[in-house]
Formats: C-alpha cells, structure tokens, sequence
C-alpha cells in the first residue's frame, strides 16, 4: 500500500444528546421555550384528561351480563353493546340465516388476502373480480333469489354489514366514475362531453348527501311508473355513488393536472393512442398522487352513510340509535355513541394507514 | 405561398420528410413562416437558431405534436393530415427525444422501452424485452434495465430515451435540444450515442447548439431566426463562410464564448 494514501478517518457515534430517547426528547418537545411550554400544557391537560377517561371506559366498567341491572359500577355499561352486539353487526337479518353474512365477508377476506402477498402473480385479475363481479355474487347472496335461499329484503339488512356494504360498494363504484368523469372534463377537444362532465359533476357536489338521499327515497318512485318498484338500498346506493362519483372526479382532475405536459407528449410521440396513453401512462402516475385525496373521500364516505337512517335503513348507527329507544336501554347513548365512535374509527384509521402504506410502495425515486 | 405547395406529386423513394410552404400559427402569433424543407434518408440535419425562433416547434410539427395551418408535411410518403390513421402511421415511424426526457417515472427502464413496442407494435412481451436489451446495450446502460428512471442520472436517462424511441424501430429520428439539460460531463455521453446512431445510417434531425457535433456528424445546418429558415448550407460552408447576416451575428455569439 502506497503509505501516502490518505487514512480514512473512523466512523464516530454520533453526540448522546442526537440519538436515543434524549435526543428525540430534546429535538422535538424541548427544542425551544415555547415548545417546552407547550409540551407542559399539553400533558398537564392530559394528566387531567385521560385517567377519569380510562377509568369510566376500562376500570369501573361493567362488561358481562345480560341487562342493565348488571351495570353496578359507576363506569360504562359495555353490557348494553354486548348484549345487543349481533343486532349492531347484522341489523334484523334473522339469526338463522346470518351465516350468510358471515360466508360473504369471511370469503372476501380470503380472496383478499394474496392481494397482499408479493409472489401472486394474478392481481389484477383477482383485483378485477374483487372490484366488478363479487359485489354481484355478494348482493344476489345476501337477497337470497338468485340462490334459491330464503329471500330477505333489503331492509332487514343493517348494523356494521351494511354499513360496509354501503360505503363498499359506493367506493368501487364511485370510482371509474369519477375518473371518466375528470377524464370527460378535461377533453377540451369534446365540447359537449365536457359540458356535461361539468354540469353532471358540479350538481352532485352542489346538493348535500342527505337531499340526495331524500330524493331518491321519496321523489324517485313518483317519477317511476305505477307499479315499477326499486329497492331501497339499491336507490341508496345509486343515490351515494353518483354523489360520491362527483367528489372523485374532482381529486382524479387534481392529479391529472399534476402531471407534466412532457408526459403526454413523450406517449403521444411513441404512438399510444387516447385510451392506451390515458390508462398506461396517464392514470397510473395521477392516481398514485391522488391517493391521500382518494383514501380521504373513501372515509368521508364511509361516515356518511351513517345518513341512510333518514331512509329507513339501519346501519351501525342507526342499529345503535334504535336500540337506544328500547325502554329497557333508556340512557345509555353514551355508550351507544361510544361504541359507534370507536368501530368507525378503527376502520377509518386503518384504511388510512393502509393508503400510507401504498403511497410508500409506490414510491419510485425522487421524480425526474 | 408557392404554386407546387399545392401541386400533388408523390415523394421520391428517398426523400423521408417534405415540408412544403409550411405555417404555423399559435393564436394569431405567426411561428412558423413558409417553412420548406427535404430531407433525405440517412441525413442528418442540425437545426439551430436563437431561444424562440421557432426550432422546437417546426421539429414537432414533424410528428403532429403541433398542427401546422398552411402548406404540406410529407413523412415517409404520408401526408399529416387532421386524419388520425395518419397521425398514428407516422408517430410509429418517427422518434422522438426531448430535452427533459419525459421518461416515464412509474415503469422501469426495461418497461419504459417495451411498453411501446408491445402496445403499439403489439410485439409479444419476450421479443420486446429482448429488443429493449438489445438498444439498452447499444445505449450502454444493460445493467440498469431494472431500475426507475427517477434513480438515474440525467445523462443515464437521456440515453434511456434515446433507446426507448429506438425500441419502435423508427425510419427517423428528431432531437430537441437532447443535451441542453445535462450537466457538461453528462453531454459527451449522449453525443456519442447519437455520434453511433448516426454511424447506423439513421435519419435525423437535431435541434442542438453543440456545434462541434454539427461539424462532425451532420450533413446539413440549418439557421432559423423568427419562424423562417434564413439559411441552409452544409457544416463546413455554414460555419466559415455564412451567407446571411443574422447567421453572422448568431455564430459569432454562439461561438464567440
Ligand atoms: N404553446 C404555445 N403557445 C403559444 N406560443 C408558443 C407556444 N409554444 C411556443 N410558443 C412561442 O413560439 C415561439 C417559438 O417557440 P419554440 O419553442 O419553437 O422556440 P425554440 O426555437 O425551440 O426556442 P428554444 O431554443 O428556447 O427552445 C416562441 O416565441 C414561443 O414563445
Ligand atoms: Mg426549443
């Protein structure tokens, strides 16, 4: 070795006060007076906060029983959930045939599951059949005709399934929609499509769900011939796709906008024609910056439905607030409220997450 | 306007590009000014002139990236037309590089170069990738095919463009200014690629200030000043006996420093 070469100098650990707990302590709650200050207003209302909280909803809390008279601590009343837990996840599907659910959902489960895993080859297709043929099967399943099963309506359905039926299928739907929606908006070269886009996308928007949801129940059947019924979870869910359609519109344009004019034209130059430069070049990289505006839209979505109560249907919340009525449960909304808050939460949180999770898979280097 | 702009002849065998009495306006902003121009197979063309004169948008006319309003585009027998079974008859046939790359950020380099090929060509996805590697290779970046665009260098993509078009198997090829967003020693590697391109006998056009690549490898320069071509010659006559004074003025700046 030449002996003039110069000597790499050793890798030093970095100063204590930079790493561990201390570190991160002093690099993000201490940084600064205002900061420290701050940090002690926040845990002092924490302090005060939070152990009358966990005290009502874990430690003083009444859990086991079958009635209110088992509820003898000051705490919450979890009974009142438990006892009415199979109501607020099937509403009155009856509980011979809730089985049916169960198969629905378990089977969705599963077929989701190689979504996730990195080697299954078939994505796409299973993502397709997800997406636009087990809705069908799930819906013909649960109404029982097409199977032969014992028919139950639409209105027996209720409590979380529902809920999620609603927001799923508002979701799946909403969306390709709401991208040829955005598509239509932006062809400037199709006048009249772009009216309508427009017209179609900045009505929904303008209305507020509830109305929507107004109409199709009450106004809808008055337009149909005599005669003519349509089911009333079906006019809800029509009601809350276009409405929801027209908001996805709107973050799909934002993310076609974000894409640079030089994309385009390097996919026009290659020869791709509209469809095949829209959905191999386009889309794929709008969507993927769209994805906190699309995840965000699902979740308002999902809290939404809770507003088919005022149709006559019953999902979780409405299951909640009707069981809220029942003489033998008067006043214990705090619970029922609770109960609500929390499973909506864990839901929205986790989808957030998950689309946190995407956007990082996504993530393909620092652009251009 | 010209008589034989509108006088219908069909193109002689080798001519590949014909502008005749070409114009073309954005709004009622005159670019491009009774802009004729032919273009034979295997020439090779360098197109230079001042910021704004107009160079971008005659090249892109070319492949209808811009309509022209007035005259004629001829590309390989074809004429541009609102017609899109043209328009798409001639993007197949001609490539494109651009200045910032425009590579796909979302595909790999591989799938950057066989997404055409497969999709357009419709060439089974084997073969394409074979042909990618082929040009990845001749590019100098094989081992890279794997990788996103945006984890390359400038230099590393420009070349990735430069195959990707080359992938369509393309009659001709334009260039818009490729090496005026590279870094100085990024530059010589994308001439040498398009100094090798030219070697394989390749139609070209190419919208540069390089000028020592115009010396060496084209076989024609043309000076546009104001949406016009104000002057035609080949390299060694254009740079040491220009004809016009606005060529004067251009080079002795472009070359002055
Ligand atoms: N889309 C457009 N709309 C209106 N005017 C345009 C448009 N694109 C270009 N122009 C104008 O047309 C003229 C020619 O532009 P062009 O891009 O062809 O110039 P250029 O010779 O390539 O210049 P540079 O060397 O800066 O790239 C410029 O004056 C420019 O401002
Ligand atoms: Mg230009």
């Amino acid at each position: 070795m030449d002996t003039k070469q110069f000597e790499r100098g050793p890798d030093l650990p970095p100063p204590i006060t930079e790493i561990g707990a201390i570190g991160w302590l002093r690099r993000n709650l201490f940084s600064s007076w205002l900061n420290s200050l701050l940090t002690v207003v926040v845990a002092y209302l924490l302090w005060l906060m939070l152990p009358p909280l966990i005290d009502w909803a874990l430690i003083s809390s009444d859990w086991t029983g079958t009635s209110r008279e088992d509820c003898t601590s000051d705490g919450a009343c979890w009974v009142f959930v438990s006892v009415r837990f199979n109501q607020f996840m099937y509403g009155f599907y009856p509980e011979a045939q809730q089985w049916r659910i169960d198969l629905i959902y378990g089977t969705l489960f599963l077929l989701m599951i190689p979504l996730f895993l990195k080697a299954f080859p078939w994505k796409t297709w299973l993502g397709g059949f997800i997406i636009f043929v087990y809705p069908f099967i799930a819906y013909g399943f649960l109404d029982g005709a097409w199977f032969g099963f014992e028919v139950i309506e639409t209105t027996k359905w209720g409590g979380l399934s529902l809920t999620l039926i609603l927001a799923g299928i508002g979701c799946v739907a909403a969306l390709p929609l709401g991208i040829l929606l955005a598509l239509g908006r932006r062809a400037t070269d199709m006048p009249i499509v772009k009216a309508v886009c427009v017209v179609f996308i900045e009505f929904w928007r303008g209305v507020p769900l509830i109305t929507v949801l107004f109409m199709s129940s009450v106004m809808l059947p008055l337009f149909l011939p005599e005669g003519v019924t349509f089911d009333k979870l079906m006019r809800a869910l029509i009601g809350i796709t276009l409405f929801q359609s027209a908001y996805m519109a709107e973050v799909v344009r934002g993310g076609l906008q974000a894409i640079p004019k030089g994309q385009y034209e390097a996919a026009d130059a290659l020869g791709l024609g509209y469809w095949k430069k829209t959905a191999l070049i386009i889309m794929p990289q709008a969507l993927k910056i769209v994805i906190p505006g699309i995840v965000n839209t699902f979740i308002a979505l999902i809290k939404d439905t809770t507003l088919v109560l005022i149709i006559g249907l019953f999902e979780l919340l409405g299951m909640i607030q009707n069981a809220l009525n029942d003489p033998n449960w008067l006043g214990f909304s705090t619970e029922g409220y609770a109960f609500t808050a929390m499973v909506f939460w864990i839901i929205c949180f986790s989808l957030s997450r998950y689309s946190m999770h995407i956007e990082r898979k996504l993530h393909t280097g620092h652009k251009r | 306007m010209s008589e034989q702009a509108t006088h219908q002849q069909p193109a002689i065998d080798d001519v590949m590009i014909e502008l005749r009495g070409m114009h073309k306006w954005y709004d009622k902003f005159h670019v491009l000014k009774d802009i004729n121009l032919t273009v034979h197979k295997g020439e090779r063309i360098v197109v230079c002139g001042p910021s704004g004169s107009g160079k971008s948008t005659m090249i892109r006319c070319i492949n209808r990236l811009e309509e022209h309003q007035r005259g004629q585009i001829i590309v390989d027998g074809t004429e541009l037309t609102g017609d899109l079974k043209h328009v798409e008859q001639i993007r197949k046939e001609v490539g494109m590089v651009f200045q910032h790359f425009n590579l796909f950020p979302h595909l790999t380099v591989l799938d950057n170069c066989t997404l055409a090929p497969i999709w357009v060509r419709k060439m089974p996805r084997r073969e394409a990738e074979e042909v990618a590697m082929r040009y990845l290779e001749k590019v100098k970046i094989p081992e890279q095919a794997n990788k996103y665009p945006g984890q390359l260098s400038g230099g590393q993509q420009q070349r990735v463009a430069i195959a990707r078009s080359l992938c369509m198997n393309p009659r001709i090829m334009l260039f818009d200014e490729p090496t005026s967003a590279l870094d100085p020693e990024m530059i010589k590697e994308v001439l040498d690629t398009m100094i090798e391109l030219a070697e394989t006998g390749m139609t070209m056009i190419c919208v540069t200030h390089e000028m020592g690549f115009a010396k060496t490898v084209a076989n024609r320069v043309i000076f546009m000043d104001a949406g016009e071509i104000v002057e035609e010659n080949e390299p060694h006559e254009f740079f040491n006996n220009p004809q016009q004074d606005r060529t004067k003025l251009f080079l002795s700046q472009i070359l002055g420093h």
